[in-house]
């Protein structure tokens, strides 16, 4: 039994879903402190005040609260998302064909100014009064920062430039702290969406999706089993539904199949956690489409691997290039001073020094990928291959490729042909695998946990160290 | 209210309408709300009988006779009107409060201008919110109301948000001057032919002498930014010649704008400023609160105007309520900030809730005090709460040094495997998204805003968050685990 689901977008499974007057309903009871605030704030045929800014967290209802608003009061308003207007002609022209109708936007110039705008709306609304308040929604109201420099502070104060009755309501994720520009401006009214209480919103929020052909009760259970994974990591309403709606099919399998009765939740728990485990690691990272995570969930009778999105499990790397990979992580993380112990076959006598210095002993894996010259590369590279490599072009243009692949990155300009430098830009995970892949001999693995050992710095016996280091040589 | 939902809402809950408690509170929202014909006509049209309860009785109409009383919801709904109008339309005073000298020397500056033909250049400089744009507009409307400056003074204003450049504000003072015709396709070489041009043409209009001209500069600083000044230049050097009488006015928030101006411009600025600083103390203060809540003695229905005044005097005594203003006047003295908190607390008044009470304007100051990032913490995961956590531990050791995502995993890391017991350990990709969220949210910020080529595990970031503000959070944090707690508060990590 499937529960039809509408796989392009999560905003159209919350559309789609056929509980969306409850959904309202809820959200008006839950957020009804808001809704007055705002209602009592925003008054229809009164003065309102020039602008308010809601904030709150995702899929907290802002919009949805201020849409419907407007829509049953039926009030006269132009919605505008910032992230459509990349510039502000697009917010402009939107606006007044809101407001005037088309052939007003069509009065506007080719790139019209501020300017061009208050005025053509100074004129429009001349000719028709409005009787009631007009409002402006600016949804994602951050982007705004990064158009037009004078362009925030104006609309906050668009009331007193067009000399009409019209409020701007900037609904943002943001704080208002971080929109305030450098001299100041006119400050809009603040407004706050809490977000939802998992125990006593957010369970029943959630479960209003249940299918009809299950108990409401069968499906609270299945909410709390999920919140009790997810909910410790995320608390998006939108991903949470995401994620319940995708799973469950799976949840009933046990039923459908006979296994387990309604009240047997033990037994359908002990089904559903460990997918639910799988699902955080792969579907929530968005490593694998949902279309693929149902694909699985049909076709898996045994655990098997599952195939991700993520380049770095697809990569498939010629021999050399492995070697040469391995070579410029060791280049990066291990300092040049310990390439003499590790890659040279005799190295004179060991001293009982300080093995890291002061400044690496902090971060050496932390900060980050050191740059190490090509030549260096090469010598590293020589001394791990295992069979002889002549230094032909082949050899010296898969480094090339690995830097267009990105598994490389060149530090340094482009123009310096004769000592080029490079970082490694993989990950210990990526380098293991691959080193797993290629059938060498346990002396590379050796290599790769000592310089795991020196960034970990749990080198408290270096005399045994040393000795190790000495037994590598020997093999 | 939703019309449609509130009916679906007694539907689903099948209860009798008075007694069921959000209704009660519903009743309170949709009475505040002032319905026009058109709203009452598309309520009457869905749910017929309700309304009647909802609004009390139809609203007479206002009749011819003056001396009907009103009923409670017009006279409320017309207090409503007065005072929205005073607060957030910016509505001008009678008088200005406080600004006597100012208002006199500007006044008579501009009469000077305007009347008598001299040419003049002043800046009106203040912070913002301080009332440097209603002293002009009293000074203005008082300049038209004199016989030979309505007849004769030309008025032309702009703005530094709207004209950014010199060539729109000439547009602007061309079509505010009412030229356009006369400009046509001119073409002129440069700016100040164009100006002269202009000017030139107003005196063709009366007979020997030109008609004097205001320019009114909003926002004055944002034009020191133009190429050149050119504008800026132009306009003093016309004020300074003699030609035609024409009086620069800037209004500026910057008290350094001065330092803006190039040599040539300042030298051709009259150096004529006037500052607006409040100079009120808290008594006056108090009573410009009063004065500001009280209905004017004109108000059609004098007893509730009446019982209105008295309320505002009695709640204005009220001990918390001085507290609370004190505590506004503390933050800063000047009359926006308090429009803002007197109209949250006016905008609750109903008509069932028909005066302003102390809980108005207690509740008012809270939703204006918030901290919101404290507001936004709140709705964070236990996850991104770590993570938070472990970034302050990481500032307290290193004195404030960026960090990166390996360090701040680092540290979580360390936390799992030493003291927590209800957080398990998660895969560092989920780890990272949920730094990522911190990032989205503008928590955690790059240290040099991300166009370098460095990995985004070890970009080098700064919290964007106090001591404080994450010990105060975590207080708040609904069902926060005691070891998560226990973490932040020990020195050591």
């Amino acid at each position: 039994m499937k529960i039809h689901i509408c796989l392009t977008g999560i905003k159209t499974i919350i559309l789609d879903c056929n509980n969306i007057s409850q959904y309202s309903v809820f959200l008006i009871n839950s957020a009804l402190m808001n809704r007055r605030d705002i209602m009592s704030a925003v008054n229809p045929d009164q003065y309102s005040y020039p602008s308010v800014f809601i904030y709150g967290h995702r899929a907290t209802g802002k919009s949805h609260v201020v849409l419907s608003i407007m829509k049953d009061l039926e009030l006269p308003h132009a919605s505008v998302d910032c992230v459509e207007c990349v510039s502000s002609g697009l917010l402009f022209h939107q606006v007044l064909s809101a407001f005037f109708g088309p052939d007003a936007a069509a009065l506007l110039p080719r790139c019209p100014s501020l300017s061009d705008f208050v005025r053509l709306y100074k004129q429009m609304s001349s000719n028709s009064p409005a009787t009631q308040t007009r409002y402006i929604i600016l949804d994602r109201a951050e982007r705004m920062r990064d158009m037009d420099f004078s362009l925030l502070p104006a609309l906050l104060r668009l009331q007193e430039l067009v000399n009409d009755n019209v409020t701007v309501i900037l609904l943002s994720e943001i704080v208002w702290e971080k929109f305030r520009p450098n001299t100041g401006c006119f400050e809009p009214l603040l407004f706050h969406f809490p977000d939802y209480s998992k125990g006593k919103s957010l369970v029943q929020i959630l479960s209003w999706d249940h299918h009809p052909s299950y108990t409401p009760e069968l499906y609270a259970s299945y909410i709390n089993i999920l919140l009790g994974v997810f909910f410790s990591v995320c608390r998006d309403l939108r991903e949470l539904r995401h994620l319940a709606v995708l799973n469950f099919s799976k949840f009933c399998e046990p039923l459908e199949k006979g296994e387990a009765k309604e009240s047997d939740i033990h037994k359908l728990w002990k089904n559903i956690e460990p997918h639910l485990q799988r699902a955080m690691q792969t579907v929530y990272l968005r490593e694998v489409s949902s279309v693929q995570w149902e694909q699985q969930q049909m076709d898996e009778k045994e655990a098997t691997t599952l195939r991700v999105l993520s380049a770095h499990a697809h990569i498939e790397l010629p021999y050399y290039s492995k070697f040469l990979l391995i070579a410029a992580y060791l280049a990066s993380f291990n300092p040049a001073r310990t390439d003499r112990r590790f890659f040279l076959k005799s190295h004179g006598k060991i001293r009982k020094t300080n093995f890291l210095k002061k400044h690496e002993k902090t971060s050496n894996h932390l900060l980050g990928p050191k740059p190490f010259p090509l030549d260096r590369l090469m010598a590293i590279f020589y001394s791990v291959v295992d069979s002889r490599v002549a230094p032909t072009a082949s050899v010296f243009s898969q480094i090339s490729s690995l830097v267009t692949l990105q598994l490389l990155s060149q530090v340094g300009h482009d123009d310096q042909l004769d000592s080029p430098k490079y970082k490694c830009s993989v990950s210990l995970d990526f380098i293991l695998a691959i080193s797993r892949c290629v059938c060498v001999c346990v002396r590379l693995l050796d290599l790769l946990a000592l310089s795991l050992v020196i960034q970990s710095q749990v080198v408290r016996q270096e005399r045994s160290l040393f000795t190790a280091v000495s037994n590598l040589h020997l093999l | 209210m939703c019309l449609k939902f509130y009916g679906e809402l007694l539907e689903a809950q099948n209860q009798p309408v008075h007694s069921s408690v959000s209704w009660a509170a519903e009743r309170h929202l949709l009475s505040a709300l002032m319905w026009t014909p058109e709203i009452r006509h598309v309520a009457s049209r869905k749910y017929a009988g309700q309304w009647r309860e909802i609004t009390g009785p139809a609203p007479v109409k206002m009749s011819k006779r003056r001396s009907a009383a009103l009923t409670g919801a017009q006279g409320i709904s017309l207090a409503q009107k007065l005072l929205r109008e005073r607060l957030c339309h910016q509505k001008l005073p009678d008088q200005p409060v406080g600004l006597d000298s100012q208002y006199k020397h500007l006044l008579e500056l501009l009469r000077r201008t305007a009347v008598h033909g001299e040419s003049n250049s002043v800046l009106i400089v203040g912070p913002r919110g301080s009332g440097k744009t209603m002293l002009l507009g009293c000074v203005l409307r008082e300049l038209m109301s004199l016989k030979e400056a309505q007849k004769n003074v030309l008025l032309v204003e702009l703005n530094g948000l709207l004209q950014t450049d010199d060539k729109i504000a000439l547009k602007e003072i061309t079509r505010q001057l009412h030229l356009e015709n006369v400009v046509g396709d001119k073409v002129f070489g440069s700016f100040a032919e164009n100006l002269a041009f202009l000017l030139e043409a107003l005196k063709k209009g009366d007979k020997s002498s030109s008609r004097p001209v205001l320019f009114v500069l909003d926002e004055f600083d944002l034009f020191a930014h133009h190429k050149n000044q050119t504008l800026l230049y132009n306009l003093l050097d016309v004020s300074q010649s003699a030609q035609t009488p024409v009086a620069v006015l800037g209004l500026t928030c910057r008290l350094d704008v001065l330092e803006l101006l190039e040599k040539r411009v300042k030298s051709r600025f009259s150096h004529r400023q006037i500052h607006l600083f409040s100079s009120l103390s808290f008594a006056q203060y108090l009573d410009v609160v009063r004065a500001q809540l009280s209905l004017p003695p004109d108000f059609p229905d004098p007893k509730f105007s009446d019982e209105w005044n008295h309320s505002v005097t009695k709640l204005c005594e009220d001990k918390t309520v001085e507290e609370i203003l004190r505590r506004n006047f503390n933050g800063s003295k000047d009359f926006r900030s308090l429009h803002s908190l007197l109209f949250l607390a006016v905008s609750r008044v109903s008509v069932s809730h028909s005066t302003l009470r102390e809980a108005d304007l207690i509740e008012a100051w809270r939703l204006i005090s918030v901290d919101s990032k404290a507001n936004v913490l709140h709705g964070l995961s236990i996850l991104e709460l770590c993570l938070i956590i472990a970034m302050k531990h990481l500032n307290d050791t290193y004195d404030g040094e960026p960090f990166n995502f390996q360090m701040v995993h680092n540290e979580f890391k360390k936390f799992i495997q030493r003291k927590s017991h209800s957080i398990h350990k998660f895969e560092k990709p989920v780890v990272m998204k949920a730094f990522e969220h911190l990032l989205q949210l503008e928590l955690v910020r790059p240290v040099d805003s991300g166009v370098c080529k460095v990995q985004r595990e070890y970009q080098l970031m700064r919290l964007m968050l106090e001591h404080g503000q994450v010990m105060e959070a975590l207080q708040r944090y609904p069902q926060c685990p005691t070891d998560v707690k226990q973490w932040a508060l020990s020195a050591f990590g």
